[in-house]
């Protein structure tokens, strides 16, 4: 059955097409009704209306997303981030360490700031490498990222002396644990690169010039973006992005690992994916992705809390990440007219 | 008759040995559509690339404007008012018709009057306007250009060429690949161009479409001009026949 006219008109089915737009949305709004019946007839509580669960979920989502919220800038223009994981622990072990130095000789408060200085020095450095690999050599994305991904994993090992690294440090400490106005420390740093990065990608040049980029490189060449110098910005923003998840991995547990990042690297990509960006390029929103590290954070802490066995939880994302992507074709075709050869 | 916009005389372009272009002349005038025809190989891409600077003329002049021009890119070509519209029409799928239209030059305005924002009102508002003036309807500009039909996209590239304020427009080809309803829409494209006093240059495999809207043909043989024939004083077997060399 073909789905476009002769010329491309798009079909008219609003109503589908629209809730084939907002289905993320639907889909975390049906988890957490599901957890919430649940939890009503198995414990007799609330699982939506409980500070504790939702301070939880907001901490879960906020790891994950970090390394998401470059990785969508990144798959917008039809690139790919794998290092994104290995970048983390790197921040993570770097700055543990550069605190244990500089925290006695510089105090608790310029300890930390050295500390940031140094992780986000450490991690521009696989950024702005995985940048000119893509950009200037020409190395496609998933191979050049997935070198980083190794270098990245044995410099976070090596700076770590093969261990985890611990630290104790009260600013830092609280940074990681402490909360402001009952909201999680971590979440409020991470609201914070949500505001910023949602307002550069939807209202910036620099983000037209991304989605641009990934819809047709050669329109954005002729167009006269500089497409290189843009493209080696992505990673070097997806490193940062990165950065920062590993600083807030090491001030939640006091300890910088080199495997930090590890687990997250596929739920990063899977945030993105379920919240409707393209692999091929594009497509995509920060929102999109914020709503699709909910659901994979909904879906891990509602599945521990209900008493599942967690591995549960990787068959769940697995079959999420898949029927999104589903979801998304069919509202491509409704929308646009897109024409295929099948 | 008036200066010419575009006038190229004893045009050569080599690559090593090969003389793709060999000696070509030719005048055009603001208002005036000139069809270029010819076989594969005859040269039409080396000559249309040599005047919007993808290459550079071995020997021979082009005047734009008055003007003797070598351009050293496409990109100082379109700044100086010569567009290329390719088939491909390079646009960015995903993005609507205003960001196509303005793609690379945004205009900026203050969102709460503090932080700088695309101004995508006023892209809509001037992209609409533009595309109107091509007499073309679009159902909406708010959707992705994917959405739209094969003559409404070369609509999109025609109006960004004419926002910027094109004055002489190359297309290589745009009725291939098209449907037949599509072809005409493209076909009254150019006629709104020439009514717009815009300078059109289109290279085309269709003697029908060259017919229905050149004032002019020219047409290229192993790299040299092996004729050129007014619209109305030819017919189409004599340009074939000044195609494949039999005149």
């Amino acid at each position: 059955m073909s789905v476009t006219t002769e010329i491309g008109e798009p079909v008219s089915r609003p109503l589908l097409a629209a809730l084939a737009g907002a289905w993320a949305w639907i889909f975390l709004v049906f988890l957490l009704g599901f957890f919430e019946i649940w939890a009503r007839l198995a414990y007799h509580a609330s699982f939506v209306l409980n500070g504790f669960n939702l301070q939880s979920i907001a901490v879960f989502t906020a790891q994950p997303f970090l390394l998401a919220v470059g990785q969508t800038f990144v798959i917008i223009a039809g690139g790919i981030d794998l290092s994104v994981g290995f970048t983390m622990g790197l921040a993570a072990v770097i700055l543990a360490q550069a605190v244990r130095l500089a925290d006695p000789l510089l105090g608790p408060w310029l300890g930390v700031l050295a500390g940031f200085l140094a992780a986000l020095v450490a991690v521009a450095i696989p950024g702005l490498i995985n940048g000119l690999l893509v950009s200037r050599l020409k190395v496609p994305p998933f191979i050049g990222t997935l070198g980083m991904y190794g270098v990245a994993e044995g410099a976070g090992y090596l700076a770590a002396g093969g261990t985890t690294v611990p630290v104790s440090n009260p600013v830092l400490f609280w940074l990681g644990n402490g909360t402001l106005f009952g909201v999680p420390a971590p979440v409020v740093v991470t609201l914070v690169v949500l505001a910023v990065l949602h307002y550069v990608l939807s209202q910036t040049r620099y983000g037209q010039y991304t989605y641009a980029i990934g819809g047709n490189r050669q329109a954005a060449v002729r167009a006269g973006i500089d497409v290189r110098r843009h493209t080696e910005l992505l990673y070097l923003l997806s490193a940062f992005c990165a950065g920062i998840g590993g600083c807030i991995y090491t001030a939640r547990f006091s300890a910088g690992a080199a495997q930090a990042g590890e687990p997250l690297l596929l739920d990063s990509i899977a945030a993105v994916v379920i919240g409707g960006a393209s692999l091929f390029g594009g497509s995509g929103t920060i929102i999109g992705t914020l709503i699709g590290a909910l659901i994979i954070a909904v879906i891990q802490y509602g599945l521990v809390f209900i008493d599942v066995a967690p591995f549960w939880q990787f068959i769940a994302v697995g079959i999420v990440i898949v029927v999104s992507v589903l979801v998304d074709q069919s509202r491509l075709a409704l929308t646009s007219g897109v024409r295929t050869d099948e | 008759m008036s200066e010419p916009v575009l006038s190229v005389r004893n045009l050569t372009k080599r690559f090593g040995g090969v003389h793709a272009l060999e000696g070509v002349d030719f005048d055009l005038h603001a208002g005036e559509v000139l069809a270029l025809a010819g076989d594969n190989g005859a040269g039409k891409s080396t000559l249309i690339k040599t005047i919007c600077g993808v290459h550079q003329a071995n020997e021979g002049e082009i005047r734009f404007r008055g003007q003797a021009v070598s351009f050293a890119n496409p990109r100082a070509a379109r700044e100086a008012g010569i567009e290329t519209i390719y088939q491909d029409l390079a646009l960015a799928d995903n993005l609507d018709v205003g960001a196509n239209v303005f793609l690379g030059r945004e205009p900026m305005t203050r969102r709460w009057g503090l932080f700088p924002a695309l101004d995508r009102a006023r892209m809509a508002r001037e992209a609409k306007r533009v595309i109107e003036t091509l007499d073309i309807a679009l159902p909406r500009l708010d959707r992705p250009v994917r959405a739209l039909s094969g003559g409404q996209r070369q609509a999109v590239a025609i109006g960004r060429a004419i926002f910027w304020n094109a004055e002489v427009l190359i297309m290589d080809e745009p009725t291939a690949a098209l449907g037949v309803p599509e072809q005409r829409k493209v076909v009254a494209l150019i006629r709104g161009l020439k009514a717009a006093n815009k300078a059109v240059i289109f290279i085309s495999h269709n003697l029908a479409d060259i017919f229905a809207v050149a004032d002019r043909i020219l047409v290229l043989r192993r790299g040299r001009k092996a004729g050129e024939r007014l619209t109305a004083e030819t017919n189409g077997d004599e340009v074939v026949k000044l195609m494949v060399g039999s005149a």
